[in-house]
């Protein structure tokens, strides 16, 4: 690694360490990190839909002809079309012309909408339903054990399982009586399944901030101390224990102004 | 104010910095916990695995840096057993941040497949990866479902270059290469909604075989499409990474960090089980003076 | 005029979608390949909506000096710089704007933006997230009653599952939770998703759902 890109992992490092001062308090370097990253972001989006879609799917297509004659006597000049009711979109921001972008949203929730009807109706709904009514397999219907998440049985607790939840649903008809004990069981595995979801959001979200962790040490204190680097030097420890005393000094303010805070509040008691 | 109401009361920030000191110190601590591999990621791995030389693999890179900690790892084992495997990638990257993504796991696994390595006792000469020869990274397009739809149909629809600029039809791998037909399998590795988009649009109309790599919070939803052969295989947040690193014995960050879930877990647990027990404290507390 | 042709354009593409699905005629193909190359198109420019949003929300602000609105001028820096770097190239030793070509995604400031500020910065703010489901963990989760328990011992076992102190028999057990009664749950789930997906689809293609058109 050398001196500049050390530079860029500090950078990184000290941007990760504002984001997470946000869980003290909001303070001028999170807002510094939070409206950094929407330009950024935002700026990165313009390049990557200019270069990736903008010219290869329609400048290039219209550019072939004679640049004066612009679009006329390109191969394909009906590219035209798309431009303009992309254009279209743009009347939104107009008071007098916005119900120009109706066009061009009315044609892409039209299409939206026309794949989605068969397309979410078979594999939502139909290979669904397919997949629950299965052959229970009667001769190996309890598997390794009642664990087994591939035995007969498991096949006749799916079926009840989806069924029960499907009941759970339906509102046409009040929960009582029969339909009632049949929802309850709904619910309970919809629980079971909200739960199973819960434990893996836990494991998500930990492993968000497990990242971050290896990201400020694996790639930046172990290359602030990595003296088999080629490009090694004292400025990589300079670099490193200057963050580190930014964080104190920032640490140690923060006490104190809480220190006096908590005197002058008991002092006015 | 008794024990539990002060407990009850608890400023939140000594909550995150005893959650912090955990996991810092879980990741200093030197141990390691079993990863044991579930049949949902050993499918994808011996898919991936039996492929001969020369196979395309399509790696759907569907998230932005906000997920990367449990799908980058993904990415990373998964091109390395490809590349390792002489098997030809093509990437797409349909969410806002994804391009940047695929492109940083295109460059760290091009350095690394320059070295020798060995993995499952098998040795792997290092080969220079070249793009447009090993592997084409098409890029990003906006409306992912019209997309997914057109490359059913021909890539060069939406795509009429790469990410680069290069035209589909001057990139040597693509030749002959049409549209899903030409690929033995479809990876999605994603944060969001354009996991249905795949599964409905994608497998559901083309019908080519799709694996999922998800983020923990998603993973329990996608399960009955594993049921009903919709897709063929799961990873589910970091441990499925795990588990495909150890598949692939190339253990990298994921495994490094399920060490540190081991402690924040228990941490969690403590939580409910405290704050359950202080719940049911007050709770009888206020029945006795109700009475 | 202004309001009945979208609705109409509505329903042709809509029903055009649904029929080409049916009928994969050669035609019906040739046409279905050109709308959806031309919706990427539109794409291209509805995407573009957002950021012009961006821009003039935070000039706006700098101009009226509104609260905190130095930090909109980093906003646009940020902006500006990133859309500079696409653009430009320097990596040969010459300078050149390339605008028409791509040069300027090999650009390595492009990448390094990218690269230690824009993942740094997004992953801890999502990273964020794992204090708060701690935190949440504290005050929320309350075994309350027989179903808010049957939520949490799921969560518990999922979440025990790779804890060696606990053996082998806790993955058996959170795989066939998996596999069995979350699969059942989140396919009735999916299910009706599925059925609610169609429904509005049917919708808007037949005119009835108009909400998503805006007023005037």
């Amino acid at each position: 690694m050398d001196f500049t890109t050390f530079l860029w992992t500090t950078l990184g490092a000290f941007l990760t360490l504002a984001t997470f001062s946000f869980l003290y308090k909001d303070n001028p370097f999170y807002k510094l990190a939070e409206h950094l990253v929407v330009g950024v972001s935002a700026g990165y989006f313009v390049i990557i839909v200019w270069h990736g879609t903008m010219v290869p799917n329609l400048f290039q297509k219209l550019a072939d002809g004679d640049w004066f004659m612009l679009w006329l006597n390109s191969t394909q000049p009906w590219y035209i079309v798309p431009g303009i009711l992309g254009i279209l979109m743009w009347t939104r921001f107009s008071r007098k012309y916005g119900w120009l972008s109706r066009w061009p949203m009315a044609l892409y929730i039209g299409i939206a909408a026309g794949v989605a009807v068969p397309l979410e109706m078979s594999n939502k709904v139909n290979k669904q339903l397919v997949a629950t009514m299965v052959d229970i397999n009667w001769s190996n219907f309890m598997g390794t054990g009642f664990f087994d998440p591939f035995s007969g049985l498991a096949n006749l607790l799916i079926f009840i399982g989806v069924i029960a939840g499907l009941i759970y649903f339906f509102f046409s008809k009040a929960h009582t009586g029969a339909v009632g004990g049949v929802a309850k069981l709904g619910i309970w595995t919809l629980m079971i399944g909200f739960g199973a979801s819960f434990g893996f959001t836990v494991m998500a979200r930990i492993s968000l901030f497990i990242n971050r962790l290896q990201y400020l040490d694996k790639n930046w204190r172990e290359a602030a101390f990595d003296s088999s680097n080629p490009n090694y030097g004292a400025g990589f420890q300079i670099v490193f224990w200057l963050i580190i005393a930014l964080i104190v000094v920032y640490v140690v303010r923060e006490i104190m102004t809480h220190l006096s805070h908590k005197k002058a509040n008991s002092a006015t008691e | 104010m008794n024990f539990f109401d002060r407990l009850m009361r608890l400023d939140r920030r000594w909550v995150f910095l005893f959650l912090t000191v955990v996991c810092v110190a879980g990741y200093y601590v030197d141990y390691s916990i079993p990863i044991r591999v579930t049949k949902e990621t050993r499918s994808i791995y011996d898919f991936i695995d039996s492929l001969p030389p020369g196979d395309i693999v399509f790696v759907a890179i569907d998230y932005d840096p906000s997920n990367q900690a449990e799908l980058h790892p993904m990415t990373y084992a998964i091109m390395e057993h490809a590349f390792r495997k002489n098997l030809r990638i093509i990437f797409t990257a349909l969410s806002q941040n994804g391009p940047g993504m695929a492109d940083q796991a295109i460059r760290d696994i091009t350095d690394s497949v320059a070295l020798d390595r060995t993995y499952n006792g098998i040795e792997y000469k290092g080969r220079q990866i070249v793009n447009g020869v090993d592997y084409t990274f098409l890029g990003y397009k906006p409306y992912f479902s019209i997309i997914i739809l057109s490359m059913g149909q021909n890539f060069r629809i939406s795509f009429p270059t790469d990410y680069y600029g290069t035209p589909l039809d001057s990139i040597p791998m693509m030749r002959g290469v049409l549209n899903y037909d030409n690929v033995a399998c479809l990876i999605d590795l994603s944060g969001g909604n354009i996991t249905d988009a795949w599964i409905s649009y994608g497998q559901g109309r083309y019908n080519f075989p799709l694996a999922l790599g998800l983020t923990g919070v998603m993973t329990a939803q996608y399960y009955p499409y594993l049921n009903s052969g919709q897709v063929f295989g799961i990873m589910g947040g970091m441990l499925g990474a795990a588990q495909y690193e150890r598949l692939a014995d190339n253990p990298g960050l994921a495994i490094d960090g399920m060490r540190v879930q081991l402690p924040a877990h228990i941490v969690i647990l403590l939580f409910i089980i405290i704050g359950n027990i202080g719940y049911f404290v007050t709770r009888r507390k206020v029945q006795l003076e109700g009475r | 005029m202004r309001r009945q042709l979208p609705f109409i354009l509505v329903f042709l593409a809509g029903f055009f979608m649904i029929f080409q699905y049916f009928v994969p005629h050669e035609r019906s193909e040739f046409v279905y390949e050109f709308l959806l190359d031309w919706l990427t198109i539109i794409g291209g420019f509805a995407m573009a909506l957002g950021i012009w949003s961006l821009i003039r929300v935070s000039t706006d602000k700098i101009r009226r000096k509104r609260e905190n609105w130095g930090y909109s001028i980093i906003t646009l820096a940020g902006l500006f710089s990133m859309m500079f770097f696409g653009i430009t190239n320097w990596e040969d030793g010459s300078f050149g704007f390339y605008i028409y070509t791509a040069e300027g995604l090999s650009n390595s400031m492009f990448r390094h933006f990218f690269d230690y500020i824009l993942i740094p910065i997004q992953a801890t703010m999502f990273s964020l997230l794992a204090f708060f489901i701690a935190s949440a963990a504290y005050r929320a989760f309350r075994a309350r009653s027989v179903v808010a328990s049957l939520l949490l011992l799921a969560a518990l076992i999922v979440m025990m599952r790779f804890n060696p102190m606990f053996g082998a028999w806790i993955e058996t057990v959170a795989n066939w939770l998996m596999n069995v009664p979350n699969l059942a749950a989140q396919r009735a789930i999916v299910i009706g998703i599925g059925l609610g997906i169609v429904a509005t689809a049917l919708k808007i293609i037949l005119g009835i759902e108009r909400g998503y058109m805006g007023q005037g």
